[in-house]
């Protein structure tokens, strides 16, 4: 190779590396930008909010004095209407899933659900509550209690979790379901004792992606009838009588904590301001909690993968 | 398998830890007869701080919700034809509508309808502003649908005021308080120009107005009274001399055309009830209190008395023109 070909292929090296170097370094500062500005904001809400944040705030109904003011009903609805959106969407999201991904035949029916559930990702969360405002209170007359809204947000993340469970199953090797049917294992068989349990790390993301986009719902839940000014809890789950075991509280009126902190931003009061930075500091730190347990169990199911 | 065991251990032992921390708590609930209410906003402040204290003084045994839909979205519950929706009471800025008792008349509700307070809509300016008063008129010339665009400067208003442009900040269309307004300054429900900045947050209107020097806005008297320091509130003018808003001049009905009474409306087969009967009561004893504490003016002393008599009566139907 002469001379002046070589000095030209280490310019275009250069010029290559350079560009390289200028990409990775645009997208380190719009990762920096996006995390500076959303840490900024969290950490100034939570320092905002900090002196509220007390025992008695987790304790406290509503009050129209805001130093008396807590989210005893806002977290413990909040808690509850995740448990039956979890419940509700989970199964029926997983199983879907598995479906469409494993047994549905590849034709234009398929390909009609694939588009729906795609598209019913985008669809704006007011419109789940408008629908879950005719179906569920209307139609079905399940009331504006804590099921209608579980089941309101299930139906909002429903696509999220079929999604992310069909995109998970596709990353378990072709080889472990061949290995499966060549020991005679029947197809419900390798997908019970093998590709889901694989995927049940990857699955977890999705449901924890979901349920983080729930907790923060406000639209929906107001539309399905959720109240603001609530002083009591719903019935507890365990009584004393047999059989011991009451799902009284699904039927209950309830608030949720993204109401709260809507309510107290609109107060006129500026104290009711720090109240609302306490929420929303506590509801940020819930939707962390889930995420922990999230990592946690994924932590604890992958170890156990060897392939 | 032994790692699949495991898994679903853990997934066990999560489940019950949930349980119980969920369940802790929920111990603590009673048992009790339930009042529904919902609807405005603007009107919400004042039924929570009448339910806190009707729960804290009945013990838990009487049980009260307040959800805020807004005033029409109330008034939509209110008169539901399906029962398990219909509240008991409906707070409400503004008297019913035509098509909102149909819909009552169409579920067979019948209803009392009982002023609780006033709501003045406040026009704001900063405290930088020069201008002290304005009559309905001028405020009509800057606010009318044909201003937009055409009317941009102080000084084309009115020739004494400063040479300088305006900006406008105003309550969202959906508002209560935006209905109000426009009725009684420009003489239509909704006529507005619309190059303003709307906000359905009134504390971002307080904003806008107190960092701005050539700012006007409007918004309920609450978030005045609460931000007295960084606004000035602009004198009425309605062809008897300048009007100040406050808690006498609106009291006495000299903070005219834009302090307007807000009502809750009882549900009159619940109010046989004895619970609801006794809340609606409470409310009206306590309701001279309570209002000033959340920052609205209260009724007179005889208006609340008259409120208790036409709801013992029974005087079911509105005040409002057909």
């Amino acid at each position: 190779m002469s001379q002046p070909n070589l000095t030209k292929l280490r310019a275009n090296i250069n010029r290559r590396k350079l560009i390289n170097t200028m990409f990775a370094f645009v997208g380190l500062m719009v990762i920096a930008t996006a995390t500076i500005i959303l840490l900024t904001l969290t950490i100034k809400m939570a320092i905002q909010g900090a002196e509220k944040i007390t025992p008695e705030f987790f304790t406290s109904f509503p009050s129209r004095r805001a130093a008396r003011a807590g989210i005893l009903s806002a977290w413990v609805g909040t808690c509850l209407v995740m448990l039956v959106t979890a419940f509700a969407a989970i199964p029926l999201g997983v199983a879907s899933g598995i479906y469409l991904e494993e047994y549905a035949k590849k034709n234009w029916i398929a390909d009609l659900i694939e588009i729906n559930v795609t598209n019913l990702a985008g669809v704006p969360s007011i419109i789940y509550g408008l629908l879950a405002l005719g179906l569920f209170v209307y139609e079905l007359g399940l009331g504006q209690s804590i099921l209608t809204a579980g089941l309101t947000l299930a139906l909002l993340i429903l696509p999220v979790v079929i999604v992310t469970t069909r995109e998970s199953l596709k990353a378990i090797p072709s080889s472990l379901r061949e290995a499966a049917y060549a020991l005679g294992a029947s197809k419900w068989q390798t997908i019970w004792d093998h590709i889901l349990p694989y995927s049940f790390g990857s699955i977890l993301t999705g449901v924890i992606i979901g349920l983080s986009r729930a907790i923060g719902q406000t639209a929906p839940i107001i539309t399905i009838g959720a109240l603001t000014f609530i002083a009591f809890l719903p019935k507890s789950p365990f009584t004393e009588d047999f059989p011991f075991v009451s799902f009284e509280w699904l039927q209950a009126p309830f608030t949720v904590m993204p109401i709260q902190m809507f309510n107290w931003v609109s107060r006129p009061q500026a104290a009711f301001e720090i109240n609302a930075a306490a929420a929303g500091t506590v509801l940020i730190f819930m939707t962390l909690g889930i995420n922990a347990i999230a990592i946690f169990l994924r932590y604890q199911l992958r170890k156990g993968i060897k392939w | 398998m032994s790692y699949k065991q495991k898994g679903f251990k853990t997934v066990g032992i999560l489940a019950a830890a949930a349980s119980v921390a969920l369940i802790a708590p929920a111990v603590k609930s009673q048992d009790g007869s339930l009042i529904k209410i919902d609807g405005s906003s603007t009107v919400y402040p004042i039924t929570e701080a009448v339910a806190e204290e009707f729960q804290i003084e009945k013990q838990g045994a009487m049980q009260v919700t307040v959800g805020v839909s807004g005033t029409g979205g109330g008034f939509k519950k209110f008169c539901s034809g399906d029962e398990a929706v219909r509240t008991d009471i409906s707070n409400a800025s503004r008297t019913i509508k035509e098509s909102e008792m149909e819909m009552c008349e169409a579920a067979g509700v019948e209803y009392i309808e009982i002023p609780v307070a006033y709501d003045a809509i406040t026009v704001v300016a900063n405290p930088e502003n020069p201008i002290e008063s304005m009559t309905v008129e001028e405020l009509g010339a800057i606010w009318a649908p044909e201003s937009e665009g055409e009317i941009t400067n102080w000084s084309q208003v009115n020739s004494e005021w400063p040479d300088g442009e305006f900006v406008l900040y105003g309550p969202g269309a959906d508002s209560g308080t935006f209905d109000g307004f426009t009725d009684k300054i420009n003489g239509e429900e909704g006529a507005s120009r619309t190059d303003y900045t709307p906000s359905e947050d009134d504390n971002v209107l307080v904003q806008g107005v107190s960092s701005d020097p050539n700012a006007l806005g409007y918004f309920g008297y609450s978030y005045y009274e609460e931000n007295q320091d960084q606004l000035k509130a602009i004198a009425i003018d309605n062809g008897d001399g300048a009007v100040a808003p406050s808690v006498e001049t609106v009291r006495d009905g000299s903070y005219a055309p834009l302090s307007r009474p807000i009502y809750i409306y009882v549900n009159a087969a619940a109010a046989e009830k004895p619970e609801v009967a006794e809340f609606v009561e409470f409310y009206l004893t306590n309701a001279e209190g309570l209002v000033p504490e959340v920052g609205s003016v209260p009724l007179t002393p005889e208006e609340y008395e008259e409120g208790i008599a036409k709801f013992q009566n029974g005087e079911t139907g509105t005040t409002a023109a057909k």
